[in-house]
């Protein structure tokens, strides 16, 4: 494998990695394929001492990805639902997390397309989406950027909340509503724009800034200067991707799973 | 001798309209199906459902019409995130709902088991959970230095609570042998009055409780009846008896493409004996033998 020859997801997974890179010991949750095998690599590199499950009950030694697995994992700890409540309510935790909706102010959506009393679709539910995102760091991943996703006015149901005094009786946010980084098929984003609008913070390798304003229903802030590109996962984290992920889970995600790096031939340089 | 055993259609006896049932188990582990099963072929209606972890108990009880309004924090099929008959019945608006975050039912359940009217909570601060037009949410104040408002989250207290568990002696004393007993043992204490299937009725000693203590999940004077349902959970899991079944969840999970097949599923799974519902899955040396589930 040389060294520009790395998959889109495997782009993502290293962007994912990075959110929970200084958050010390606190439970990681990454929901769906890319998000988990990203707590997985920034456990078994630069945040050893995060704690992750086996997707159901166990906190587990080594990280567990997605599918089936040759053996049995070592158990650490239990993390049944109860203590998942204390765990997430004590601020413990960085939840990396896929809703289907997003607005400017970070408020997300999990439950209802169109009106909730007769929803056009009705999907999960807010399960715990409303407890999480005022109680500890929340991080999302879109796996398709667009309007849909990202929307022109607010989400259809805020089942978490966001920065939008507009929805706090006393103008303020819970204290622990901390949201962190948004990233999708086309760039990383933070809330370190103004007031925490939403901030491109790389681009994705052949991805412009117009592209992802285009695919946006908001205004996003630019940053001065040069945006930085989204740096290519390293050879060593590709081989740990690859032991996190034996069954190649993250080949699925995408259609046709795509290269990491767009950039037309003869413009691939160092990211 | 104190004797609570009956059978499953002698709770749903117990059952009547109108009233809001609590339902136990998580998405896709110990649903008490038998009892749903039960309650789909009965007469009941216009039931408020609580099931904050819902699966297959909402679907099949949407399907069948049985809700009048649902209070719950998310219905899914784990496998198959969403339901499907949930999700038809949600689409055509037919019935109303309160939507609560996971945790927020918990703390009404808690705030039930305690007997107290609410328990202070954040969560709900800055989402519509708050502002449904199901239920006037009110805020209180902290009367301590800090000041901060929270969210009243009320009580749930349900007419009578569903549970599916391992095993039971005829008083009642159960055990939950799952890793995680979920929030059984809160929604029973939070009910006015709580009915458990059993994987096994046995003899007290049996029950082995000073090695199981950890799995006795309430006191057997929480438990009003209990009746001996053989994979009663079925097709959720009631591990470590049983994995769940899901080649049966997505021929349930088919039956929500039309009218047709949901009647041709009820058919077969659903109007019938839970003896003839075991020969239809297959029985139960095969449900022993299902493989334990990836997550």
């Amino acid at each position: 494998m040389t060294q520009n020859s790395y998959s889109l997801a495997e782009l993502v997974i290293a962007a994912c990695a990075e959110v929970w890179r200084d958050d010390g010991e606190v439970m990681a949750t990454g929901i769906g394929p890319l998000p988990r095998i990203g707590a997985g690599l920034a456990k078994l590199s630069f945040a050893p001492a995060i704690q992750t499950t086996d997707g159901e009950v166990y906190y587990t030694s080594e990280p567990v990805g997605p599918g089936k697995r040759a053996a049995e994992p070592e158990f650490e700890g239990i993390a049944n639902y109860d203590r998942v409540f204390s765990a997430l309510w004590s601020g413990r935790r960085h939840a990396l997390v896929g809703p289907v909706q997003i607005d400017r102010f970070g408020q997300a959506n999990i439950s209802v397309i169109g009106d909730h009393k007769k929803p056009k679709a009705a999907m999960l539910g807010a399960r715990g989406f409303p407890g999480n995102s005022i109680s500890h760091p929340n991080s999302f991943f879109f796996q398709n950027h667009n309007k849909r996703a990202f929307v022109e006015g607010e989400v259809d149901f805020v089942c978490m909340a966001g920065y939008n005094p507009a929805r706090y009786r006393n103008g303020a946010a819970p204290k622990g509503l901390d949201l962190r980084r948004i990233i999708t098929n086309l760039c990383v984003m933070d809330f370190g724009g103004p007031d925490h609008q939403i901030r491109v913070i790389s681009l994705h390798p052949g991805v412009t800034f117009e592209e992802v304003q285009d695919n946006t229903g908001f205004p996003l802030v630019r940053p001065d200067g040069d945006i930085p590109v989204t740096p290519a996962p390293t050879p060593e984290q590709l081989e740990l991707i690859a032991k996190i992920d034996p069954n190649n889970v993250r080949a699925t995600v995408f259609k046709d799973n795509p290269v990491g790096d767009r950039r037309p031939a003869g413009d691939k340089r160092e990211a | 001798m104190l004797d609570k055993r009956m059978t499953v259609d002698d709770i749903v006896d117990q059952l009547s309209d109108g009233m809001t049932i609590g339902i136990g188990g998580w998405a896709t582990r110990r649903k008490p199906m038998a009892l749903i099963r039960a309650i789909a072929r009965s007469n009941l209606k216009d039931l408020t459902l609580m099931a904050g972890y819902g699966g297959m108990d909402i679907g099949m009880l949407a399907a069948t019409g049985k809700i009048k309004k649902l209070v719950f924090a998310f219905a899914s099929l784990d496998h198959y995130p969403l339901e499907p008959h949930f999700r038809n019945a949600r689409q055509a608006g037919a019935f109303e709902v309160l939507e609560l975050d996971e945790g927020m039912y918990h703390w009404g359940l808690r705030a039930g088991a305690m007997k107290l009217p609410f328990l202070p909570t954040r969560v709900g601060i800055g989402t519509d959970i708050v502002n449904q037009s199901g239920f006037d949410f009110k805020y209180v104040t902290s009367p301590y230095e800090d000041g901060e408002e929270f969210v009243a989250m009320p009580a749930l207290v349900p007419d009578v609570a569903l549970i599916h568990a391992h095993r039971s002696d005829e008083r009642g004393n159960l055990l939950t042998l799952s890793k995680d007993a979920l929030f059984d043992e809160l929604l029973v204490r939070a009910a006015k009055k709580s009915f458990a299937t059993v994987e096994k009725i046995v003899p007290t000693a049996q029950l082995d409780m000073q090695k199981n203590s950890r799995y006795n999940l309430v006191e057997r004077a929480m438990i009003d009846g209990i009746a001996e349902a053989p994979l009663g959970a079925h097709p959720s899991s009631a591990d470590p008896d049983y994995q769940l079944d899901l080649k049966h969840i997505k021929t349930y999970v088919e039956s929500a493409a039309s009218p047709e097949a949901w009647a041709e599923y009820k058919a077969k799974y659903v109007d019938v004996s839970e003896a003839d519902y075991q020969a239809a899955i297959g029985g139960a040396d095969a449900v022993k033998q299902l493989p334990v589930p990836i997550y």
